[in-house]
């Protein structure tokens, strides 16, 4: 296997040819915050936070799809990419609700853990408090679309690992929306194998499992 | 325009989009029962629908060829059909065709908007039936790509495009030849080619004009690209806004399936099979890889890039994809040899440019000028300026280019040659050749809320600067607009415009805040006196 070697805000790291950048990030020990990047599923990127500055490219370029290559020099931590994370995550808070302090996943929460990667002490850009629903039709698991970022994880992990299809999204834009089934109750939707794969992928408390909340119990079909 | 032969009448039907919204349709029903009730002697007239007759802005346009002259006639109405038809056919007054009642009607076809076009890509466009493959081979369809096949490598056909220069003509501009150059070289595998015909610029309408008007030259153009890169199978991508051109094209393809023109044996043998694909509404579907995820039947949803489709593309074949007038200029241009191609415009960037001309002109419609052409010449000259517009720039405030990732060009830079570079350098974007002229009554604050708003409105969702940020943008124009926000919004508007633009997944998401910052840039003066005046402990 081919051997690479690269620089990392000035450190020299040797990863395998072709490995994504995020890999020799993690040689350098540089960790960006990231969201909708998971080690077992196939790379989107789409949250654009691990996007890091590669010497010679016309623009930032996501680590986690981007190949390996000889002799590249990456900087991680300039002060356009700085501003640039902050507003992203500024951006996913006031895009849906968040609100940390009442959420189950308050403190086990990888939105949360980005915010304060990023230094985000307050949201500048104005809150849009959308109109949004909660799923509560499946017996065991709860889908809270408050507080989906999108990130398309459990779309990708019932595709590639469950092989059950349960999750899509419909719409597009500022309406872009999870949908389970063709659009049904994900209680309704036949093909979910109640695995908890979304829920244990899931970076906020999108996905979480019924026990976790304090709700009355489920009132059945 | 080709004339007809003599003493035949040839009746040419402008049976396109924007003619039969003029009426064409009852035109054409009208001419019809008038040819019916026809008595007189000699040769009946013949009717032909035909594609784009350019000037829009005067439909329903028709032509009456009669001994080798050609007159145009516009804003007709099906109840003075009887009155045309004497006079195209009426024995003794020879044409040019004119009468008392249909004066007011007779196009001048040596203004500058017709005498200044120079057709390449649109050279049959207009002469010839779009249904009709007879009339498109005697045309001269499929000629070049028969010549190439019996006479030509595939390894040649490339050398001749790169050496006429023509660049991609959907927007970017990239060099058509290095991109198949790309192509056919990738590793031996089976090879795709894909026609972007998914045209969502508002205010742009070249590539339906060329599908509506001529589909089989852009089969052909296809074809030879095919040939050229070593692919055996091929797609059209229209958008399913263009029912007329999906028609038209669906039946091209069929004449030409039945009739086995697009195989041949010779310098390698070549058997061609394109498929249309029909996009489901989306902008975004313009882009690239979206494009191909559509066509692969999945949401039409960009991915990074590397790799570039021409590496990875359809079923991770190398795949070329080039827009409909990228294709549709080969015939011509292989006909007149890639040096002769490459000699018209700018050595940068050679051959014609299809524009579509709309908004505040006189003559709004269709034309096809050499590239590095002037704006002045192009919507003063030819489309004649604004309506009444007074002074040495005819009443032109600016001129939008490129649709929702292009921006505005003030009327001072008018003499601006067309091309792609100029136009980037000036902080506006050729986009696929869409003209929307404004006059001193837009303001440009609104114009760039408009074009946000769309590009909020098909961002596809994936990513969160374009899909998050595109409404926040929108919102804080909308806010500005209506004068509710301060020097610090606009600061913040430009920051928050910065990081989508460099931040985002795909070209949408990159160039939406380019219509913002070019009004910004040449335009500022508007910006400023939307904004809030300064309290006085502020100032």
């Amino acid at each position: 296997m081919a051997v690479v070697t690269l620089h990392v805000d000035g450190m020299a790291v040797a990863v395998p040819a072709g490995a994504p950048l995020l890999q020799a990030l993690t040689a350098a020990g540089v960790t960006l915050p990231t969201l909708c990047h998971h080690p077992r599923l196939s790379p989107v990127a789409a949250c654009r936070l691990c996007l890091v500055e590669l010497e010679g490219a016309p623009r930032p370029v996501p680590a986690c799809v981007t190949a390996a290559a000889e002799g590249q020099r990456l900087a991680t931590d300039t002060p356009a990419l700085r501003q640039g994370r902050r507003l992203i995550v500024e951006l996913l808070f006031a895009e849906g609700n968040h609100p940390c302090a009442v959420c189950v996943a308050d403190g086990d929460c990888e939105l949360q853990d980005a915010a304060q990667r990023v230094g985000m002490d307050r949201v500048t850009v104005p809150y849009r408090h959308p109109p949004r629903q909660v799923d509560a039709s499946h017996p065991l698991f709860l889908l809270d679309h408050h507080r989906c970022i999108l990130c398309s994880r459990c779309v990708r992990v019932c595709d590639e690992i469950e092989g059950a299809h349960v999750w899509a999204m419909a719409e597009r834009g500022g309406r872009t929306r999870l949908i389970a089934g063709l659009d049904q109750p994900w209680g309704a939707v036949d093909s979910c194998t109640s695995c908890g794969k979304c829920v244990a992928v899931c970076p906020t408390g999108a996905l979480v499992t019924r026990e976790d909340v304090p709700l009355s119990p489920w009132p059945g079909p | 325009m080709t004339p007809a032969e003599p003493s035949a009448v040839l009746l040419r039907l402008c049976d396109a989009s924007g003619c039969r919204a003029a009426g064409a349709t009852a035109l054409a029903g009208a001419l019809a029962a008038g040819l019916e009730g026809l008595t007189s002697g000699g040769p009946p007239p013949r009717l032909k629908p035909v594609g784009c007759l350019r000037l829009c802005s005067r439909g329903p346009l028709l032509a009456v060829d009669r001994d080798g002259i050609s007159t145009l006639y516009g804003g007709l109405s099906p109840a003075q059909m009887p009155a045309l038809l004497a006079l195209a056919c009426g024995r003794g007054e020879p044409a040019p065709i004119r009468s008392a009642a249909l004066a007011g009607h007779v196009v001048d076809h040596r203004q500058p908007f017709f005498a200044l076009q120079r057709p390449l890509v649109l050279e049959t466009c207009g002469c010839v039936d779009p249904t009709d493959l007879d009339d498109a081979l005697a045309h001269g369809a499929y000629r070049q790509l028969q010549r190439l096949l019996a006479t030509a490598t595939p390894a040649q056909v490339r050398a001749e495009v790169r050496r006429s220069g023509l660049r991609g003509r959907g927007g970017a501009g990239y060099p058509t030849g290095l991109k198949w150059e790309t192509v056919a070289l990738q590793p031996p595998g089976p090879r795709l080619v894909v026609a972007n015909g998914d045209e969502g610029d508002p205010g742009a309408f070249m590539d339906r004009s060329i599908l509506e008007g001529d589909p089989h030259r852009l089969i052909e153009g296809l074809a030879i690209a095919a040939y050229a890169v070593g692919a055996r199978q091929g797609y059209i991508y229209v958008r399913a806004e263009y029912p007329l051109a999906i028609a038209r094209l669906r039946r091209a393809l069929d004449q030409v399936r039945d009739r086995g023109l697009l195989a041949g044996t010779g310098a390698g043998s070549f058997a061609f099979t394109p498929e249309l694909r029909v996009g489901a509404g989306a902008y975004v579907c313009g882009e690239e890889t979206a494009l191909l995820a559509s066509i692969a039947g999945g949401r039409g949803i960009p991915r990074q890039r590397p790799p570039f489709p021409a590496q990875e593309g359809l079923g991770g074949c190398p795949t070329l994809i080039n827009n409909i007038e990228t294709l549709a200029a080969l015939p011509a241009l292989l006909r007149m040899g890639g040096d002769a191609h490459a000699a018209i415009g700018p050595p940068t960037c050679p051959g014609t440019k299809v524009f579509s001309i709309s908004g505040a002109v006189v003559h709004t419609g269709l034309v096809e000028v050499p590239m590095g052409t002037s704006l002045r010449t192009v919507v003063l000259t030819m489309a004649g300026g604004v309506p009444d517009g007074t002074g040495s720039d005819g009443g032109i405030k600016a001129v939008q280019t490129g649709g929702p990732s292009g921006g505005c060009l003030p009327a001072s830079l008018l003499d601006t040659g067309i091309d792609y570079d100029v136009l980037r350098v000036l902080g506006s974007s050729l986009g696929s050749g869409g003209l929307v002229v404004l006059d001193h009554r837009c303001a440009m604050p609104e114009l760039a809320r408009q074009f946000m708003a769309f590009c909020a409105g098909e961002s596809c969702g994936k990513c969160v600067p374009c899909r998050a940020g595109t409404v926040q943008l929108a919102d804080l124009l909308d806010q500005l607009v209506q004068g509710r926000a301060s020097a610090a919004d606009l600061e913040r508007l430009v920051q928050l415009a910065e990081v989508v633009q460099r931040t985002s997944l795909c070209g949408l998401g990159q160039t939406a805040p380019n219509p913002l910052f070019s009004t910004l840039r040449h335009f500022r003066g508007d910006y400023l006196e939307r904004l809030q005046p300064l309290a006085p402990w502020q100032s």
